[in-house]
């Protein structure tokens, strides 16, 4: 695959993706300032001092995005991650075993499923303690249920090929048809949910804490620095607003990249190779 | 009217493919053709897969399949289509030249009746008018021996047979009283037993009609039976070109001789012993209880030899060898191996069970996991039943693609990177890696051209021969069934009609059905088709 062939959209997601997980990586080499020092005033606008200026408790608003980005682009990925072993594998399995095994595993998902997620987050959440492990699991159990639907529905197709039916007949266990047949031919259509999975994840633990219940001070995710500087906007101050572009700029940039990754797979023309 | 209708002067067609991640590049497909026929004549093309007839029958419509480049000039009626307007192009196709495509299955618009289908290019050129066009339908489906000409044509393409929807889309290309007719393969996805009907009335339609033709097909013995010549194609290039009787009893290129003699197979029968390998005892099988696919098959499969299995589609062939490999579970009856009851469910069997049964598919493309290497789907069974590792797999693997004739280079290869023959032949390694005592074989020679299912042929024989393992040999193909059995089981519609050694089972006196399956194979001689169908009319008048 050369550069050349990598559309323009999809090359502008790919650096500006790059770019969002360099400075979460390097957070404390790039970051100026401390995120959790004061060391100016309320609110100052953007300066040579503090580029992007001071938040509602006079701490550098640019550490602290580039702080925050380490913990928002951190806890999605680790929940996609998740929410991916999971769903991919209990999907597989629920395909392959058939029958009443499947059945019982994909409406206890519907069930699941039909409770709105946001509000099933807010109840748990209000229960146990928002540690970031917690909040990592929370979102990883509400969002596996996507990723084994998409799972079960790949692996159905696969599963009806003769060299699975093959490797049946050969007396293959379970393992070997879910990870060494039926994994490999469903990989590329879940790498491009991936992407998709991750926006998702980010945009509910944004949700989460603005709400309060995500990420708990003086830890901050780019959500909740809007929660915190919301009130600024009355006074026509945009701190609030940076963290909600941050918000944007990745989810549409990795999104691009999803797109690209989607298309290239379902393309009739052998992308999937 | 000139004595040409039609003439191609070194047509030369070009494609271009886009690999991923790699440069366009161009290839040739089709170089140097050229040929005349005459009107009222039928030419049949013939050629393995790949060997570019279809492309070459399409050309003279001026048509290239996903945008192929033509070049060469294609005279049809003293005009070089290659050169007229757009417009002149519209006129000419559907009204000078029509089109018969392989599968009348996918051709027609499930929602709309038949007969607005067949007299749609008519009106639509304006060559006659609507109810002109319908008593012209009428009249052809009639000379192609549908039933109820008169109503047929109100049906839906769901509600015909796949026989009738084929002699249907005939109709349809005959019914603008074309020039010329392209057959594209029409008898290929049918059953023996429905394409002779087919093929006698495309001929018939052909002699009356007086239209030219040009016939593809991949099937020597079918296009002897409807064409004055024969053009044979290889590789896009033109291998030999001449009358029917000489291509088939006088061939002058090696590859047709080839053609011409493949299936001649030299296999002696060999009698039944005491102890048979596989027994089937009343076996009944049905589908969620409600179809019943097999009644009280009872058969024996002999160490070292091969049971045919015989029938057309849907007489439960593949059935019952789901229920000997255990993924169907009988109702009733047993299955013995080696004098053993066998589990009937899969879950139930050991894996020395599963290992001494394995199984050879139809279509290798999907036999394998595309993501695997030939060294794993060929040392798989190694490693699992005889738990050979490492540096012993790998040399074990390359033992047995020497024994498949296929040698080392191939062991890195992914599925993808071989042709439709090198696959079969690892899907065979594969399942000879587990030493099994017996092979059931669905099919495995159905989606090969006729000279590699020869060659897979005569290399199961061969390995018959040195292994010792026996086959239960699953096909609708009579001539293969000759070729290679020791004893056949011809079904039909879920039961056993007739069931012995082969020298029995093809010797007179038969049954109705084994008596129609016989004669309903194309021979490769002419005058065939008329004997037989001869045959029939006198049998039906009751002599």
């Amino acid at each position: 695959m050369t550069l050349r062939r990598i559309p323009i959209s999809a090359l502008i997601g790919l650096i500006l993706t790059g770019v969002a997980i360099f400075v979460a990586a390097f957070a404390p080499f790039l970051a100026p300032y401390s995120p959790a020092e004061t060391v100016g005033d309320v609110w100052e606008p953007a300066s040579d001092q503090f580029w992007l200026g001071t938040d509602n408790l006079g701490r550098d608003l640019l550490s602290r995005m580039i702080y925050g980005a380490r913990i928002t682009i951190f806890i999605a990925a680790a929940a996609t991650a998740l929410s991916f072993c999971v769903g991919a594998v209990a999907g597989f399995a629920a395909a392959v075993a058939g029958g009443l095994t499947d059945q019982a595993m994909s409406r206890s998902v519907d069930l699941l499923m039909s409770i709105p997620s946001l509000i099933f987050a807010l109840v748990v959440l209000s229960v146990l303690p928002s540690t970031v492990l917690i909040l990592i699991l929370v979102m990883a159990v509400l969002d596996f249920t996507r990723v084994y639907r998409l799972a079960r529905a790949v692996a159905v197709d696969v599963n009806v090929m003769d060299y699975v039916e093959a490797a049946r007949l050969r007396g293959e266990r379970l393992t070997w048809i879910v990870f060494r047949e039926i994994l490999p031919n469903a990989l590329s259509t879940l790498v491009a949910e991936l992407g998709l999975r991750f926006i998702f994840m980010v945009l509910f633990l944004s949700s989460l804490s603005f709400l309060g219940l995500g990420v708990q001070p003086p830890e901050s995710d780019w959500g909740g620095m809007v929660k915190e500087n919301k009130d600024g906007i009355i006074f026509g101050i945009p701190a609030a607003l940076i963290p909600a572009a941050a918000i944007s700029v990745l989810a549409i940039s990795v999104n691009l990249v999803a797109d690209w990754i989607l298309r290239r797979t379902s393309d009739l023309k052998g992308g999937r190779s | 009217m000139t004595d040409t209708l039609l003439e191609v002067r070194n047509l030369r067609i070009d494609g271009t493919v886009r690999p991923p991640g790699e440069r366009p590049k161009d290839i040739n497909i089709v170089e140097g053709v050229s040929l005349t026929l005459a009107p009222g004549r039928v030419m049949g093309l013939i050629g393995e897969s790949g060997a570019g007839k279809s492309t070459v029958g399409l050309s003279t419509l001026r048509y290239g399949r996903g945008g192929l480049r033509l070049s060469g000039e294609i005279w049809l009626n003293g005009r070089n289509i290659q050169t007229i307007s757009p417009g002149q192009l519209r006129d000419l196709r559907g009204r000078e030249v029509t089109y018969v495509s392989q599968s009348a299955a996918a051709s027609f618009n499930p929602s709309i009746r038949l007969m607005d289908q067949v007299i749609e290019a008519t009106v639509l050129h304006r060559i006659m008018s609507r109810s002109e066009a319908q008593k012209r339908a009428v009249e052809l489906f009639g000379a192609l021996s549908l039933p109820e000409p008169e109503s047929i044509g109100s049906r839906y393409p769901h509600q015909v047979s796949g026989g009738q929807l084929q002699r249907v889309m005939t109709a349809m290309a005959l019914c603008p009283k074309p020039d010329l007719i392209v057959f594209d393969e029409p008898t290929t996805a049918l059953d023996v037993t429905t394409q002779i009907d087919v093929l006698a009335a495309i001929k018939t339609a052909i002699r009356h009609t007086g239209v030219a033709a040009l016939y593809i097909t991949h099937d020597l013995a079918v296009v002897a039976q409807v064409s004055d010549e024969i053009l044979v194609l290889r590789h896009g290039k033109m291998v030999e070109h001449g009358a029917v009787q000489q291509i088939i009893e006088a061939p002058r290129e090696e590859y047709t001789r080839a053609l011409v003699s493949a299936h001649s197979i030299p296999h002696e029968e060999q009698a039944a012993t005491d102890n048979p390998i596989l027994r089937l005892e009343d076996i009944t099988a049905s589908y969620e209880g409600k179809i019943q696919v097999l009644t009280d098959v009872t058969a024996e499969i002999h160490p070292g030899q091969t049971l045919a299995v015989v029938g057309e589609s849907g007489s439960g062939k593949s059935t019952l060898a789901r229920v000997v490999t255990g993924l169907l579970p009988p109702e009733r009856g047993r299955v013995l191996f080696d004098d053993q009851p066998l589990p009937p469910a899969l879950a139930d069997r050991s894996l020395e069970q599963l290992r001494e049964l394995q199984m050879i598919y139809q279509m290798a493309d999907v036999a394998m996991n595309p993501r695997q290497t030939v060294a794993t789907i060929i040392g798989r069974p190694l490693e699992m039943y005889f738990g050979i590792r490492g540096a012993e797999k790998r040399r074990r693997v390359i033992e047995l693609l020497d024994q498949i004739e296929m040698g080392e280079s191939f062991i890195d290869r992914y599925p993808a990177e071989l042709s439709g023959g090198q696959k079969q032949r690892v899907c065979i390694a594969r399942s000879l890696a587990a030493k099994p005592r017996m092979i059931i074989c669905d099919e495995v020679t159905s989606a090969l051209d006729p000279l590699v299912a020869n060659g897979i042929l005569k290399l199961l024989l061969n390995l018959q021969a040195d292994e010792g393992v026996a086959y239960m040999f699953i096909t609708h193909d009579l001539a293969t069934v000759e070729a290679i059995s020791d004893s056949i089981a011809v079904m039909y519609q879920g039961r056993l009609v007739r069931y012995g050694p082969k020298s029995e089972v093809l010797t007179p006196p038969f049954d109705d059905y084994t008596d129609l399956l016989l004669s309903s194979v194309p021979e490769l001689r002419l005058g065939w088709l008329e004997g037989v169908v001869q045959n029939r009319k006198m049998e039906s008048a009751g002599y």
